[in-house]
C-alpha cells in the first residue's frame, strides 16, 4: 500500500494538464451552473476530447475506452476540476453507451457508439414517470408490437435537458401480464424526432428549466430498436444505475468547491475579521473537508477493487449517498458564507454586473440557484433511501 | 498509488484472525480481564513468537522490515477480538521513539527487548490537567550531575501495570505550556521514587496514576535531543492514532456484524426486527460510518510518513471522523440490541465501552477538529 505515483503517473498528470491548458475553451473555465450555458457549450468540451479519444475513460478500449488504470482517471478528474471543465453528460457516456456496449447487437454497436463517443448525438433518459418515481417498477408507458415496430404511448417525466436531445432510451411495458412488475420491461432506443413525441420544460425551484414532461402518443419505434431481450429490460436498468452511481460521487469537483468555499471565507468577514477564522464556521468547513477525505479514499479503494476485477457494484450506492450529501452541505456552507448576498435573484436582473452599480460580489451570485438546484441530487440515480433498501438487500443481507 | 496488501500482511492477518478467534473469546476475554494480572503474557509471548511485536522494525534495527501498514494491520484483528495486550503503548509508542530517536545502545538494548517480547512499555504523556495538549506539563526533570531528576504525576497510563518500563515526557525548561524545553526520558518503572496506582479501566484494560518522587535517570534515559522533543512526540502520537483508528475499525466492524445478527434472530411482532426499514436504514448507516473510518485509516496511515502538515491533517481528519463513528455505531449497536445491549453477559456492550474511551485518546473529536481547522488556516 502506499500513495505515491510513479514516474509515469507524474508525466500522465503532465501530459493530460498541458492538454487541457491547450484545448479547454478560456470562456468555459469554472462554468459549472447549466444555466448561463448555450447546448453548444454544454458539449464542447466532450467533443474536443472526442476527437482526442478521451471522453469515455472507463468503457472497454475495444469499444473507445483509454485503457487508464484507476490512478490515472483519478487524475483525469483532478485536472478536469482544477480548471472547472463542464464534463461530458452523462447519459450517453456514463449511461447509455455501457448498456449498448454489453448488452445491444452489433448493428447498435455501430450506429450508436461512435456518436456518443464524439458527442455530436445528445441522448437522454426516459425512466421515471409521474407515477414511478423510486418505485421505478410501476412505469406504465407501453410498447406494443405491431409488425416491425413498436407503437408507444405513454407519459415520461424529469427527462434532463430532452429539449436538445437527439435519441433517449426509455423503459417501456412490453408484457403487461407478466408475474411481477419488473418483468415484462423492455429498454427502447428512440429517436427523439419520431412524431408523437412531445417535450414540455417543467420550472424548477432554482429558476432553471433542466428537466421536461416527455409525452408520447403512439410512436412508432423500429423493433430493431430494442436493445437486448424483450421483457429483461430491468437487468439493463439496474446495470445502468450501478454504472450511474459509481460516477456520481463527485470527489474531484467537491474538492474543488471547498477550494473555493475557503477563498469566499476568506474575503467575507464577521466582526471585522474573516468569516474563515470564525470558530463556528471554521468547524463546519473542516468538517465537511474530512467527509470528503473519507469519501475520497472509499472511491480510490472502490476504483482498486474494479482494478482487479470487481465491476461497480452494491458499493456504489455509498459513493453515491455520501457524494450527493457532501455536494448537498457545499452548497449549503457556500450559500451560507455570501450572507445576505445569497438573497437576490441574479437571474432575472438586467446589467448585474454593471460597473458603475454591480450587485454583490461575483461568488455570491450562483449560491443559492446552485443550492437549490443540488437538493436534487439526493433524490435523482435512485434516491439516497432507495439507495440504502439496495445496501440492506445487497451487502447486509437483510 | 496502491491499495493492496502483500502476500506477507495478508499472511499476518490470517494467522492474528485465528489467533484471536481461537484464544480469544468473548468468555476467555472476560476471565482474563477480571483475573489478577489482567492480561495474557502468554499471548504475548506467542505474538512474540510469530514475528508480530517486530513487524514495524527495521531489519537493521532487529526487526521484520515492516512498517505503518503491518500495524494497521495488527491493530485491526486485535479491534475484532478487543484485544487488551499492550501493543500500542510497547510496539507503536515506545518502538516509534527509540526507531526515530534512539541512540545504536537504545535501539539494541530496547528495540531488542521488544521484539523479543521480554520488555514491555508504557506511554506515560498525559497530566490530569493537561486535557490533550502534549506541551502542558508539569513533570519536570532537572540535570543532575550526567542524569535527570524527575518529578511530577502522569494521568491514566494504559498498560502501565504490566510495563516493565515507561517512557515519559517531561519539561526540562520553560514554562507549563511551552512548545520549547520539553524532553522525552525512558524509565525502569523499579527505579526508586517511582510511585504507582493501578487500576482497571472500563474497556478491560489496565492503567495507572504514576507519581515520579525524586526519580533520578542516567544521561542515557534522555531519548533524542533535549529539550526539543515536541516534534518527535507529535510524529510518535500521529503513528499511534493510525494505530487505534485501525483498532476502532476492527471493532466497529464486529460491533456492526454481531448487530447485524442481532436483528436477524430477534423477533417482535412476530417478525426479525431487521424486516423493520427504520432498523434497516440505521445499519447501513452503521455500514457506511465503518467504510468511511477504513478510508480515513488508510488515509492517517499511508500519510505518516509525509512532510508534518500533511501527516497532521490527515490524522487529525481521521481522529476525528473516526471518533464520530465509533460513537454513533457503539450507540446504534446498544440501541438496536435494546435491554440486551445493555447487559455485561452480551459482547456488544464491550465494544461499545471499547469504541466509546478510543475518542479519549491522544486527543478527542473536538481536540483534533481544532488542530485540522488551525492546521487549515496555514
Amino acid at each position: 500500500m502506499n500513495l505515491e505515483f510513479t514516474p509515469e503517473e507524474v508525466a500522465f498528470r503532465e501530459e493530460v494538464r498541458a492538454f487541457i491548458e491547450e484545448n479547454h475553451p478560456k470562456h468555459l473555465e469554472g462554468m459549472g451552473n447549466r444555466e448561463d450555458m448555450t447546448p453548444e457549450d454544454m458539449t464542447a468540451w466532450h467533443k474536443i476530447l472526442g476527437k482526442k479519444g478521451w471522453s469515455a475513460p472507463a468503457w472497454p478500449v475495444e469499444y473507445g475506452g483509454t485503457g487508464w488504470s484507476p490512478t490515472q482517471r483519478y487524475i483525469w478528474s483532478e485536472e478536469n476540476a482544477r480548471v472547472g471543465t463542464f464534463m461530458p453528460l452523462p447519459f450517453g457516456i456514463s449511461m447509455v453507451g455501457p448498456v449498448i456496449y454489453t448488452f445491444g447487437n452489433d448493428a447498435q454497436k455501430q450506429q450508436h457508439l461512435p456518436g456518443i463517443l464524439s458527442g455530436d448525438v445528445w441522448w437522454c433518459q426516459g425512466y421515471s414517470e409521474p407515477g414511478a418515481g423510486s418505485d421505478l417498477a410501476s412505469l406504465k408507458t407501453t410498447a406494443v408490437r405491431d409488425g416491425d415496430h413498436y407503437v408507444i404511448n405513454g407519459q415520461k417525466t424529469w427527462t434532463t435537458l430532452a429539449q436538445y436531445a437527439d435519441w433517449g432510451f426509455f423503459l417501456c411495458r412490453t408484457d403487461p401480464d407478466a408475474a411481477k412488475p419488473q418483468e415484462g420491461i423492455s429498454f427502447i432506443l428512440i429517436d427523439m424526432k419520431s412524431p408523437g413525441i412531445e417535450v414540455r420544460p417543467i420550472k424548477l425551484i432554482d429558476g432553471g428549466y433542466e428537466v421536461n414532461e416527455t409525452w408520447l402518443t403512439d410512436v412508432r419505434v423500429p423493433v430493431e430498436n430494442l436493445v437486448g431481450v424483450e421483457n429483461q429490460g430491468w437487468t439493463y436498468a439496474k446495470f445502468l444505475l450501478a454504472h450511474e452511481r459509481s460516477g456520481i460521487a463527485g470527489v474531484a469537483r467537491s474538492k474543488r468547491g471547498v477550494e473555493k468555499l475557503r477563498e469566499i471565507a476568506a474575503n467575507e468577514t464577521i466582526g471585522g475579521e474573516p468569516l474563515l477564522s470564525d470558530f463556528d464556521f471554521a468547524r463546519k468547513v473542516s468538517q465537511l473537508e474530512i467527509d470528503l477525505a473519507a469519501l475520497e479514499y472509499t472511491e480510490l479503494r472502490t476504483l482498486a477493487g474494479e482494478q482487479a476485477g470487481k465491476g461497480p457494484g452494491p458499493e456504489s450506492s455509498i459513493l453515491k449517498i455520501k457524494g450527493t450529501e457532501i455536494q448537498q452541505r457545499l452548497t449549503e456552507l457556500t450559500l451560507e458564507a455570501v450572507g445576505s448576498y445569497g438573497t437576490p435573484m441574479y437571474g432575472s436582473i438586467a446589467d448585474v454586473r454593471s460597473n458603475q452599480y454591480p450587485i454583490g460580489p461575483d461568488y455570491a451570485q450562483h449560491s443559492a440557484a446552485t443550492y437549490f438546484n443540488m437538493r436534487k441530487t439526493s433524490i435523482y440515480g435512485g434516491s439516497n433511501e432507495i439507495q440504502r433498501n439496495i445496501i440492506t438487500k445487497m451487502i447486509l443481507g437483510l | 498509488m496502491d491499495f493492496n496488501f502483500t502476500e506477507e500482511q495478508d499472511m499476518v492477518r490470517d494467522g492474528l484472525s485465528r489467533l484471536v478467534r481461537e484464544e480469544y473469546g468473548s468468555e476467555t476475554r472476560r476471565e482474563v480481564i477480571a483475573s489478577d494480572a489482567g492480561w495474557r503474557p502468554e499471548i504475548w509471548a506467542q505474538l512474540a513468537e510469530l514475528g508480530i511485536l517486530g513487524m514495524p522494525f527495521s531489519e537493521e534495527d532487529g526487526g521484520f522490515g515492516g512498517g505503518a501498514v503491518d500495524a494497521m494491520v495488527v491493530m485491526e484483528e486485535f479491534g475484532k477480538g478487543l484485544v487488551v495486550e499492550p501493543f500500542v503503548p510497547t510496539v507503536v509508542c515506545a518502538g516509534g521513539f527509540f526507531k526515530h530517536a534512539g541512540t545504536a545502545a537504545q535501539k539494541e538494548e530496547h528495540i531488542g527487548g521488544i521484539v523479543s517480547g521480554e520488555r514491555i512499555f508504557a506511554f506515560a504523556y498525559a497530566e490530569p490537567r493537561g486535557r490533550y495538549d502534549l506541551a502542558d506539563l508539569q513533570t519536570t526533570a532537572k540535570k543532575d550531575g550526567d542524569g535527570y531528576v524527575l518529578n511530577g504525576h502522569k494521568a491514566v497510563v494504559i498498560g502501565a501495570p504490566w510495563a516493565s518500563h515507561l517512557i515519559v515526557t517531561a519539561r526540562t525548561s520553560g514554562e507549563q505550556r511551552d512548545k520549547d524545553g520539553i524532553s522525552v526520558f525512558v524509565v525502569d518503572k523499579a527505579a526508586a521514587g517511582v510511585v504507582t496506582r493501578d487500576y482497571p479501566t472500563f474497556d478491560g484494560r489496565r492503567a495507572s496514576e504514576v507519581y515520579f518522587e525524586n526519580v533520578s535517570v542516567p544521561a542515557d534515559a534522555l531519548i533524542g535531543e533535549e529539550g526539543a522533543a515536541l516534534p518527535l512526540i507529535e510524529r510518535v502520537t500521529d503513528e499511534a492514532i493510525a494505530a487505534l483508528c485501525a483498532e476502532a475499525c476492527g471493532a466497529m466492524k464486529v460491533a456492526n456484524t454481531i448487530t447485524l445478527e442481532y436483528s436477524r434472530q430477534r423477533k417482535q411482532f412476530g417478525v426479525p426486527i431487521g424486516k423493520f426499514q427504520v432498523l434497516q436504514h440505521r445499519m447501513v448507516d452503521m455500514y457506511t460510518e465503518y467504510e468511511q473510518a477504513v478510508s480515513l485509516t488508510y488515509f492517517a496511515t499511508l500519510k505518516l510518513d509525509a512532510p508534518e502538515r500533511e501527516r497532521k491533517l490527515a490524522v487529525s481528519s481521521a481522529k476525528v471522523r473516526i471518533g464520530q463513528a465509533a460513537h454513533r455505531i457503539g450507540q446504534e449497536a446498544i440501541q438496536i440490541h435494546g435491554g440486551n445491549g445493555m447487559t455485561d453477559e452480551y459482547a456488544i456492550g464491550h465494544y461499545f465501552k471499547r469504541l466509546t474511551l478510543f475518542d479519549s485518546e491522544f486527543g478527542n473529536v473536538d481536540h483534533h477538529m481544532k488542530r485540522h481547522i488551525a492546521l487549515s488556516a496555514g
